[in-house]
Formats: structure tokens, sequence, C-alpha cells
């Protein structure tokens, strides 16, 4: 039996250094289906060692500054190696070989010579014949000295981004004429190659590399591993998928999250929701709206729903307070720091407003502005953020209308308004009319709280936000 | 074939869709740029884009732009040790890390931008800032400009007006250069003033140097005029039309994948994630009711993240628990400040709930927030 060491497109990084083995000729039609691995690599090519070339200018030395490649990572021709730095000039290091990468000579910050040995390759040197197997070729503008490596037997030349291509499609390089120089095989000899197949016109790649003439035409290896044709195929085929799982360490806000989460988890939550119509506040708000624009503020809904929550806290401090850790003691917080979730770039933060208890409507739409223009910055403080007694999340402006809030330790009780929705509702006569819906839902401590406690809370709050002008009898 | 008809079509839509036809003609030896964007991630973008699409071999390329406010650092070189971070905040001041080497700048509208573009063979930097004093000594010939080893122009032998970079890749080379018309120097030597102390970093240093505005040696200078000068120049040199072709750097159908690679500049991953390590030794001094704890701090910062940290704490000041918590959860955590203000908030809530003790944690952790 003929083993044929096959080596797979070092280029197609999701098999890294695992060698395509493949038993029969037979079998390599459908090698790209069936990839058969071997773990262990199997040390058959030659070491080559890839020398620092000449930077220009006269410069013989450089700094190392950073490696984009590790020992054992493969490589292909033309990928990025590392960056090396000389008198305020930055050069990326490409590979001249197709390999996989068995030494590297510097660290970070080490002066690199030029014309000592950077890296060590192992090129595969594989011999006997395979139909598939082709020639590594250097493009034509390079001087420098050649990879090429001879095959006896069927002799195609092509790059191995071409040679990959016609893999993925299950084309043998044998059938594809070749209109490049020497008759080498281009990308779109293959893709014409597929179109006559298909009968159908292939989309241009959305790459520049079909882009205007006086551009390099060389199908350079360059473009990006994820190639999912969009070819309307009548036959549906395995398109070559090479997006892969990617896991990243839990750390900094998340892991917080995390813990803050398990904690609020302890805590037995109840719910308790509701419809509020707000057809009244809607117009109040309109006829506020410009009063607001005046002195420089813009006034959304938010602080009416703040307010009226302080003045509904008044009369159900419980919602206010604090359980200790071992349950022993409530602490009833003097202040409303009512706090308002904000979807930030990085998450889920909370900065509160403090002491609505002795706030106006204005004075919150004031400090709600600030904090959400510091939330957008990225710049919000640390008291900013901390002393919260009470909270209130406006999922509403994502979407949703019912929800299950999670309560936010050392808290007890936690709010989520969904969206205002125009919604039909019959009025005291039995008539049918236009209702500016919102539903909130409420979750509170188990422990503390009782169903009865929260739901008085929610009508009282309600109330206030139905008929706007009975907070005027309330504020303080 | 299909596939070449269509090829046509696209480059015919391409010189049909330039404001200015022969953008992509290879007719001439030389092609002068310039963007219609202040925004320095576009522009660099702009510049990626160039040095890994475009053929230089039969023409060079010429791009001029400016930026509003930003400071610029090199591709090796970190934030924290070459700026004011917390005034760029402040200001509203970009921060945009390029892939050339070289040191920091400031960039406002004042300043002008030119990049050089050729293949790797022609790479030539003193050529190119030959061109610029040549350019500036036909527009104003009593300007004492010269260029000196350093690859800096200097005006009356003293001070700085242009600083330069460059990158080299494969098979393409830029070289590109500031040059001061009028920008704000108050605001040039107070942002590039860093406050951090105690750094510790193999990062590449800048250079300070005094500097001066071309237009305070003669008022009638403009960017204009320089840019104008400049592009005269160059067309004379390289045997071409002096004829600026403009152009977008948001135009995704001219410039397939620039949206791609103006977002990967602005990531953090990028501007703040590519500074080498670093270490921070300092001292905190926090005033804590009537005294003065003087609090050493050490961390090692890799990949913008913090990898070890500790605070010299006087004993039970945090209850160990607590201090062992802190520390876990900042390690691998970003050294910024705004994600480190929610990470210590966050975990504040499942704390005991004690106000000396909120306090105290308040203190430490705004105190060390100072130093990102």
């Amino acid at each position: 039996v003929c083993i044929h060491r096959v080596r797979s497109c070092s280029s197609i990084r999701f098999i890294k250094s695992k060698y395509l083995c493949v038993f029969d000729k037979s079998a390599l039609k459908f090698s790209h289906q069936q990839r058969l691995f071997r773990t262990s690599a199997v040390s058959c090519g030659q070491i080559v060692q890839f020398k620092l070339s000449d930077i220009g200018e006269g410069i013989t030395e450089v700094t190392v500054k950073e490696w984009y490649i590790k020992e054992g990572d493969s490589v292909s021709q033309f990928d990025s190696i590392c960056e090396v730095q000389s008198d305020k000039a930055s050069v990326t290091i490409t590979s001249r070989y197709d390999g996989v990468i068995r030494k590297l000579h510097y660290s970070i910050d080490d002066i690199a010579f030029v014309g000592k040995p950077l890296v060590d390759i192992e090129i595969d040197a594989s011999k006997g014949v395979a139909p598939e197997e082709d020639v590594v070729e250097t493009p034509p503008m390079s001087h420098e000295e050649h990879t090429h490596q001879e095959i006896k037997g069927h002799k195609t030349l092509a790059t191995p981004a071409v040679r990959r291509l016609a893999m993925e499609n299950n084309i043998k390089l044998s059938e594809v004429v070749g209109t490049g120089k020497d008759n080498r095989i281009l990308k779109e000899d293959i893709l014409n190659y597929l179109a006559k197949q298909t009968g159908a016109i292939l989309p241009l790649s959305p790459k520049a590399e079909i882009v205007p003439p006086p551009r390099k035409t060389e199908a350079v290896p360059a473009a990006p591993r994820d190639k999912a044709r969009k070819i309307p195929l009548p036959v549906s085929r395995p398109i070559a998928f090479s997006g892969k799982d990617k896991t990243e360490p839990v750390t900094g806000f998340q892991k917080a999250m995390v813990k803050t989460m398990s904690a609020a988890l302890k805590i037995p939550h109840f719910g308790y929701c509701d419809e509020i119509d707000l057809t009244q506040l809607v117009q109040l708000r309109e006829e506020l709206k410009p009063l607001a624009e005046i002195r420089g503020v813009k006034l959304s809904f938010m602080p009416f729903f703040i307010k009226a929550a302080s003045l509904g806290l008044l009369q159900y401090p419980i919602l206010n307070a604090s359980l200790d850790e071992n349950c022993q003691n409530v602490t009833y917080k003097a202040s409303h720091n009512i706090g308002v979730a904000m979807d930030t770039e990085q998450g889920l933060i909370v900065p509160n407003v403090k002491n609505v208890q002795v706030c106006s409507v204005f004075d919150i739409a004031v400090e709600l502005n600030r904090l959400q223009s510091l939330g957008s910055a990225g710049q919000l403080g640390t008291s900013d953020l901390t002393g919260g007694t009470f909270t209130l999340s406006n999922i509403g402006t994502i979407g949703g209308t019912y929800a299950k809030p999670v309560i936010l330790p050392p808290e007890v009780a936690i709010g989520a308004l969904g969206k205002i929705q125009v919604l039909p509702r019959f009025n005291g006569k039995g008539e049918v009319f236009k209702a500016q819906i919102m539903n909130v839902s409420w979750s509170a401590d188990h422990r503390i709280i009782d169903g009865a406690t929260m739901a008085r809370f929610s009508n009282l709050w309600k109330s206030y936000l139905e008929n706007p002008a009975s907070m005027l009898l309330d504020l303080k | 074939m299909v596939l070449q008809s269509l090829k046509n079509c696209l480059w015919l839509s391409c010189i049909l869709r330039t404001p200015k036809a022969c953008f992509w003609s290879t007719a001439s030896g030389g092609l002068i740029i310039q963007s219609v964007s202040n925004d320095v991630y576009q522009n660099l973008a702009v510049e990626d884009w160039i040095h890994d699409h475009m053929d230089l071999e039969k023409q060079q390329v010429l791009f001029l732009w400016r930026n509003s406010p930003a400071v610029v650092i090199g591709r090796h070189q970190n934030p924290w040790q070459e700026c004011n971070l917390r005034l760029l905040r402040q200001k509203n001041i970009k921060l945009a890390r390029r892939r050339s080497g070289g040191g920091t700048v400031y960039h406002d509208l004042g300043n002008i931008n030119l990049t050089f573009f050729t293949t790797r063979k022609k790479y030539e930097r003193m050529e190119n800032l030959k061109l610029v004093v040549k350019a500036l000594k036909a527009l104003r010939p009593q300007l004492d400009v010269h260029v000196t080893d350093r690859y800096d122009i200097l005006l009356d032998r003293q001070y700085k007006i242009s600083g330069t970079a460059a990158k080299l890749g494969r098979t393409s080379a830029y070289h590109h250069c500031t040059l001061l018309c009028n920008a704000d120097k108050f605001v040039l030597s107070s942002v590039l003033k860093s406050p951090y102390k105690g750094l510790k970093s193999n990062a590449t240093p800048s250079v300070p140097a005094s500097v001066k505005n071309l237009f305070e040696e003669d008022p009638s200078l403009t960017s204009e005029m320089l840019l104008h000068a400049i592009a005269k120049e160059y067309a004379i040199q390289h045997q071409i039309d002096h004829h600026i072709t403009l152009i977008n750097p948001a135009d995704e159908t001219l410039l397939p994948g620039i949206s791609k690679k103006t977002k990967e500049l602005q990531t953090w991953e990028w501007v703040y994630g590519k500074t080498p390590k670093f270490s921070i030794s300092t001292c905190l001094n926090m005033v804590y009711k009537d005294s003065v704890l003087d609090i050493k701090v050490n961390m090692d910062v890799k990949h913008g993240r913090i990898e070890v940290c500790n605070f010299d704490l006087p004993e039970q000041w945090l209850p160990s628990g607590l201090y062992s918590e802190l520390v876990k959860s900042l390690t691998g955590s970003k050294f910024c400040p705004n994600e480190t203000t929610t990470l210590v908030t966050t975990l504040l809530r499942v704390c005991p709930q004690d106000d000396e003790l909120h306090s105290r944690w308040s203190l430490l952790c705004e105190n060390m927030i100072r130093l990102m």
C-alpha cells in the first residue's frame, strides 16, 4: 500500500499542524469531506533558516517588537511573521515559505541582524506522485531565492491560495486551463471552471483583488481565510466553513457581574406586573418638553417615573431598605438613590440619581442628562455608581413588554419598564379609545417584602403616573 | 470570458464614479490624492488600504490629509508614557495608534500630513523630505528650513516643524510626515506631557522637541497653500499633472474593505492592547480622615490588561478577603478607568454593607483609577 502523505494546505488555519492522511488515490477526492487527521506532526521536512532580509537605507540591525506567530504554528508564504522597528520605521516581515515554525531566534526587544537567521521553518518536502500536489511559486516580482519544489509526475503551477480553492471545490487542477505565465493556474481560472460547470455567473469577490488592472494580478494568498462562496448551485455542495469557536477568559467587569448575579440569585424573588395608562402623562410631557429645552435639558419619561417611585417609597419605605448578610437586620435607607440601568458597550451599568426625595422632576432630568452623557463617554465616577437603594430599568427603549428583572444587591426591589404601545382600551363610558400603554414588572425580595406591599406600592406609583396632577398634592 | 468582462465593468464604474477621472489610470507615473475627511481613523485606514491593495510599481502615490484634534502614537509606543490621557478624555481629543514606527504627534487642522507611497525598493525618506523643503522654499524663498539626519525638518535651525515615520511591508512601503502650519501649540504641549509616574517600559520613547508653526514665521501662509505647493513639487518631480484627486475614506465601493480597516483602528485592542508590556511602581497618596496614607502600588500591564497588581496597605485596613477579591478581579481586566470603575463599583454590591468599609474601598479605588 502506498501511503501518500499529502500535507494539507497549510493555509487552512484550523487544521494547523495536523496532517491530512490518505491511503489511496481515490480517497483524495473525498478528502475534504472526511478529514482524517494525524495529531502527531511527523517531521519529514527540511529545516530552512529564514534570514532577515535587507531593510534598505543601509540598515544592519533592527529591534524585534512583536511576533505574530509562535513555535509550532503553520505559516503560508506571505503570512506576517513579525514586526521589527528601525529608526522610526516599522517593518512587517513576511514568510517566504510554507511550513511550520520550528524556532524563533529572537525574543521581544532583542536586536536582530540583517542577513542572520530570524526563524527556522520546516518545509514539507513530500515526494511521491499525488495529482493534487502543486509547485510553490514565488511571485515574479521578487528577486529572492526560490523555494521551488519540483515534484515528479504531474506538474501544475499554482500558488497555495489557488490550490486551496481548487481543493475546497473538489477540482482537479489538471483539468483547469491555466491562463497565467507559463500556463500557471490563476484564481480566475478556477472560478471560470466552476462557472462553466454550474452554468452560473459567480459574484465577484468583495475584496480588492478583482478591482482595477493596475493592481497585482497574482492570486495572493493574503486573502482572508473564510471563503464562503455564494454560488447559486442547483445541487448543494458542502462548502468549506472555516469559522471556529473562540474561547476567552471571563475578566474584569464580566467577572464582577458574575459575582453580583450569583449573589442576586440567593435572594428569593417574587414578581408583580401591571399595565399603566400613560395617555395623560404623554400629553403632559409634550407640553413640558419645550420648557425644559429652553433650560437646556432633554426631558424624557424617566424623571416622572423616578419621582413617582420616590413618592411611593415615602409610603412604603421597606422597598428602599437593605437586608444584612445574616438576615438579622433590615436597614431603612433615608436617601432615595434611584438607580437607572444603562446599556453601554461594556454591558449593564447602573448609575443612580441621589436623594430623589428632595429633587424636583426637572432636577432629576438634569442629573439624568449628566449621567447619560458620562455613561456614553465611559466616564462615570465611582460615586455615580455606588450608593443606590432602588432601581428602575427602562428596557422598553430597546423593546419588550414584561420582564423578570433581577434585584441588584444590596437592594430589595427593582422595576422593569416595557415599551409604550398604543393600544385600544375602554374608558369609563364603555367607549374604545387610543391609550398609551406601558407594562411594568416588579421584582422584590420575598424575605422582607410581601406581595400586598408590592402591589400597593405599584398601585400608588401607577396612580401618580396615570393622573399626573395627583403628584402635585404629594410633592415635597 | 464572463469574469473578464465583469472585471472591466467594475473598473469602468470606478472611473466614472470618482469626481475626477483617472484615479486608477496607469498612464501617469504618480498620483496625488487628498482626503475629504478629518477623521484620524478613516485617514489612517486609507493609508492601510493603499499599502495593502495598490500596485505601486507603475505609479507612486502622494496622500494629503488633515485631522481634527487627535494624538497619534507610533506602532510600538505606550500611550500612558506619551500623553496625558486624562486630558484627552476631558477635551474629547481622539487617540490613535498608527501602523508606522516613530514617536507621538499631535494633529489638528493646523497640521498637514503627507504620505509618500512607493514600492519597497523605491523607499527613500530623504528624497521625500527634500521635496517638501524644496516646495517650501519655492513658496517662500526666505524660509530657513532644512532636513536633519534624524529625518526632522527644522525651521531657523532650531524649531521642529515636521516629524517622520515609516512603514515597510513585503512589496510596498510608505513614509509619512507632519508639517506644522498653524496648530494649537498650547494644547499640543499640554496633551503630550504625561502625568503618569513610575512607568517602566521598553516601548519606543518620543524625543521631545521645541516646535514652531510656519504661520508664526509668515502669517500669510495657510495649510491649503502648503498642500498645493507640495503637490505641485511632487507633480514636477514625477512628471505628472498637478492635479489633486479627492477621495472619501468612507466610500466602500472605491476602497473595498475600508470600513473594516477603520473599525479595527478604533478598537481598544489596537489602540491600548498593542502597548508593549510595562510595569508601574508608584505611591498613592491618600488623604484618609486626618492623615495621609502612602500606599505603594505595583502593577504589570501586558496587552493593555493588568497581569499582576498589589497594594501595600496597612494591616487590616481592608479585610484580607476583600483585598484578595479586589486583586483577583483586577487581574486580567483592562488597564482602563472605565472598566475598572464599573468593576469595583459592581464588586461593592457583594461586600458587607459597612459605611466605613465602603469609604475606604472607594478611596483606594479612586486613587488607583487615577493611574489609568
